[in-house]
């Protein structure tokens, strides 16, 4: 086994016989390279549509690395002893590992190595926050630029799944057992895999007629291809994984129906965060204000960026002015798809300063490319409208950044007699997102907390209710696929170990 | 390579069984022109509903999502009955399938059930289509012991729907037409008024039909105190509470229609802002129907 060792990190170079131009050379050697060689290749760009082309077109805007590429940043890494990024990942991928595999040119292999730790790596390679996390932790990040870990992450999955490769799992004997999934998200669709794996019988009920949660109904095509949800849902269909669409929990059928009527031995709840907050403010109801979730459903679950080929309309954006109020994800995904609705102005409207938006970096530098306009620091106070009742503008307040608050970040407070009016056809507020109030309402001895969040044991994911797991947004409020999914796994182990007897304390 | 005989192992067709359960129509007739009554396989909510629900269907892959009150349900037969008008381009499809089609997505029961106790006299009104919507409610009033009157409104003979139905659930079943081509000429809330002046009790209205309707229905009530309730149409998207397209303004405060509603207490609720929304996408709707109608010409 050749593994690299830290001795590389001391600037030690045994095997140095490369020329310098070994850069412009596509066959590198990942054994004859010394940290200074590594330390100097540029972090490579990922490849995308050009900014005035894609913001017309819902195509994916990036094109994923070459395996030129892929090798090339692969070989920036410098293989830590002590891999500060498996840290930084919530689900601890064996990054350094894969990442080998990837400067070996064994692209299965990395596949497969990030497969132990993260079954949706296609996704979580194209929407993980990476620069909170593992990139952050990287090594490289605080004198140089970090390693591109989520660009690898994606290449290595859709190297497999392009490639035909893709290996469906052994699956254990029959357990006897009936576990039910409720919500077929990011937390559901983990739970599941984990558990059919165990010999488990599994059933995913589903609200919508689609499946996939977010990832379908929220997040764009031209950032997240449903083909690749799609396949990953066919994945475990294969495996065995009963789907059930247009079942919603609470009114369809109750938790308790689940367990007494239809014999489930357990239930997960991974339902999400799926209930828009509004502002409050004055004139959230005229014409064109629309929640986040509505504009993309539309827009994503129910295409109606085809409209008239499909049946559901939405605002018609051409020509339009969109503010999207907020700054996170959805709010990028919401502002980028009004522009490439053929909107002429296109504004981001956030009461913070850019700093501060939520959104993954990536996200907001490809809206800015795209032509979007960031008004920050401004804060709306009301909506007015015409006689019709259409929106016509937002009164909005500048504000200034003041001392840090509780979670650090600069108050923004605001400027006196600041007011005026933007001109805007069309709102789209994405300020977040609480919990659907069905599950409470249908299950009163599933304990919630004050925001209605479930209230959960972190190491089991266990509800107050017995045999009854949650996890996901629903748990923790609107946060990320890649805690969804790690939350779903936790769940299925747990579920595992009560429905078998397996005993975890000494 | 055991990976790939451990694929071939678990492609059983039980995992594609699954790919999509399509729902059969097994009756449909036209009640009255453009008024058809559809009963359609539905099991899990033809066991579930209560009056006052609905579902949201799908005619098909390109389809809106439609919400339509469930009218009946034998859980025996595992089917449910819709009535729907075509209004649009969705419904007018819905309305051109007969027995033996399906139908792609049914999702439901949605919305709270009407709130059912024995309130005494019970009034229970319809306009137009609004008389199936009311249909299960007035069952349910009945079954409560509710004295129960209707009084169901149509533009004229024609149109009346439900007509013997809603008699074998009356205490006392009023039609109106508004060209008095059959039973009480002139409007639903001119008959609740009359009731109300001959020093009829009432306890409790519900009133469903179209917003203009409910909202005079609204204020004949208004200075009596009398519970009265109506059913919101809004647009919805989804039906599930995730999108608040449904919003409506009750009592100053933002409601969801589909999950807090679709019934609200009618002196709370703020018509004109419902009105207003509801035209919100008038230039598509037209362009959808207008479509469909040259489709259906060239076929
Ligand atoms: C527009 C948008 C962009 C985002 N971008 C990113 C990003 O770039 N990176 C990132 O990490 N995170 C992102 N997020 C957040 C991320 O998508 C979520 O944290 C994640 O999807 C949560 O997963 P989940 O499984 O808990 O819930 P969800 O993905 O919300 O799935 C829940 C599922 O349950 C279904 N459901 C709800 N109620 C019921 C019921 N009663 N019965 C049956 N089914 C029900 C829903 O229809 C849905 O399909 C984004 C979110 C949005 C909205
Ligand atoms: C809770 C609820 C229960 C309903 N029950 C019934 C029923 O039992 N029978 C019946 O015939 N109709 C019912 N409706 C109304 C029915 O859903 C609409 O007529 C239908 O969606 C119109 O679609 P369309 O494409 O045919 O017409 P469109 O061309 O889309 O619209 C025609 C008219 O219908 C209104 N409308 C459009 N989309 C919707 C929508 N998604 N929801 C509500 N109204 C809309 C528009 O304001 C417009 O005036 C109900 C509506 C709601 C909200
Ligand atoms: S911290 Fe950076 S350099 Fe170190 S192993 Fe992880 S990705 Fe490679
Ligand atoms: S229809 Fe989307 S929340 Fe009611």
């Amino acid at each position: 086994m050749m593994t690299f060792l830290p001795q590389f990190f001391a600037g030690m170079a045994f095997f140095r016989i490369i020329t310098p131009s070994f850069l412009e050379n596509n066959i590198m050697c990942p054994q004859h390279i010394t940290t200074k060689e590594r330390l100097a290749i540029p972090r490579q760009e990922m490849p995308s549509q050009s900014p005035d082309v894609r913001n017309k077109n819902f195509k994916e805007v990036n094109l994923g690395y070459t395996p030129e590429l892929a090798r090339k940043e692969a070989l920036r890494c410098l293989q830590c002893k002590d891999p500060a990024c498996i840290k930084g990942c919530p689900v601890n991928i064996k990054i350094d590992q894969f990442i080998k595999f990837i400067a070996d040119g064994d692209f299965l292999g990395a596949a497969r190595k990030i497969k132990e730790d993260n079954v949706l790596p296609a996704i979580c390679g194209r929407v993980c926050p990476q620069e909170d996390q593992c990139e952050k932790a990287c090594i490289l990040t605080k004198k140089y630029t970090s390693v591109a870990i989520g660009n690898l992450e994606r290449f290595a999955a859709d190297h497999e799944r392009e490639t035909g490769n893709v290996e469906l799992p052994a699956v254990k004997a029959s357990t006897g057992k009936k576990v039910a999934v409720i919500g077929s998200g990011p937390a559901g669709l983990s739970c599941a895999n984990d558990l059919i794996q165990l010999g488990h019988a599994v059933t995913v009920f589903e609200a919508l007629h689609e499946l996939g949660g977010v990832l379908v109904y929220g997040i764009p095509e031209f950032r997240l291809p449903k083909e690749i949800v799609k396949q990953e849902i066919e994945g475990l269909k294969q495996l065995g994984v009963k789907f059930i669409t247009n079942v919603l929990a609470g009114r369809s059928v109750t938790v308790d129906e689940l367990l007494n009527e239809e014999d489930f031995d357990a239930v997960f709840i991974g339902v999400g965060a799926g209930l828009p907050w509004f502002m409050g403010i004055p004139g959230e109801n005229l014409l064109g204000v629309y929640s986040a979730n509505e504009f993309l459903t539309r827009v994503n679950l129910m295409k109606s960026y085809q409209f008239p080929n499909n049946d559901t309309p939405v605002f018609n954006c051409k020509g339009k002015n969109v503010a999207v109020f907020g700054g996170g994800n959805t709010a990028m995904d919401a502002v980028r798809t009004a522009k490439r609705l053929g909107a002429e102005h296109a504004y981001i409207v956030y009461r913070r300063s850019e700093a501060e938006m939520p959104a993954r970096l990536e996200e907001v530098h490809h809206a800015r490319e795209e032509g979007i306009e960031f008004l920050m620091l401004m804060n709306p106070l009301e909506f007015v409208g015409n006689e019709q009742q259409w929106l016509t503008g937002a009164k909005c307040l500048k504000m200034e950044l003041g001392e840090p608050d509780e979670s650090g970040r600069r108050r923004p407070i605001p400027i006196k007699d600041s007011e005026f009016i933007l001109p805007i056809d069309m709102a789209v507020i994405s300020i977040g997102n609480g919990s659907n109030p069905l599950i409470k309402q249908s299950t009163p001895d599933i304990e919630v907390s004050k925001r209605d969040t479930i209230v959960v044991d972190l190491n089991t994911m266990a509800t107050s209710k017995e045999n009854v797991y949650a996890g996901g947004d629903i748990v923790t409020g609107g946060a990320t696929v890649i805690l969804a999914m790690g939350a779903g796994r936790t769940a299925a182990k747990a579920i595992h170990e009560k429905l078998m007897g397996i005993d975890t304390h000494e | 390579m055991t990976f790939a005989l451990i694929r071939k192992a678990r492609q059983s067709p039980l995992s594609y069984e699954i790919k999509k359960q399509m729902h059969k129509i097994v009756a449909a007739i036209f009640l009255a022109e453009n008024i058809k009554k559809i009963e359609i396989e539905a099991p899990r909510i033809a066991k579930k509903r209560k009056a006052g629900q609905f579902i949201m269907l799908r005619v098909n892959q390109t389809g809106e999502r439609v919400p339509l009150t469930i009218a009946d349900a034998d859980p025996e037969k595992g089917t449910i009955t819709i009535i729907v008008q075509g209004m649009g381009k969705s419904t007018k499809e819905l309305n051109t399938k007969e027995a033996g089609d399906t139908i792609s997505d049914i999702v439901g029961p949605l919305g709270a059930p009407s709130d059912i106790e024995n309130f005494g006299t019970a009034v229970s009104i319809g306009g137009g289509v609004g008389t199936a919507i009311a249909y299960p409610t007035a069952v349910a009033l009945k079954k409560a012991g509710n004295y129960v009157i209707t009084i169901n409104g149509a533009r004229s003979k024609d149109l009346v729907i439900l007509e013997k139905e809603m008699k074998a659930v009356s205490d006392e079943a009023y039609i109106t037409t508004d060209d008095g081509s059959y039973g009480f000429h002139g409007f639903v809330t001119q008959k609740l008024q009359e009731l109300i002046d001959s020093g009829k009790k009432i306890d409790y209205v519900l009133a469903i039909g179209p917003i203009p309707m409910m909202r005079a229905i609204a204020e004949v009530t208004r200075p009596y105190n009398i519970k009265t309730m109506v059913s919101l149409n809004p647009i919805m998207v989804d039906g599930t509470g995730m999108c608040g397209g449904c919003r409506v303004t009750v009592n100053n405060e933002t409601k969801f229609a589909c999950v807090d509603g679709p019934e609200f207490d009618a002196h709370q609720v703020d018509f004109k802002n419902l009105t207003d929304r509801n035209k919100l996408y008038l230039p598509e709707e037209k362009q959808s129907a207008e479509a469909f109608a040259h489709k259906c010409k060239l076929q």
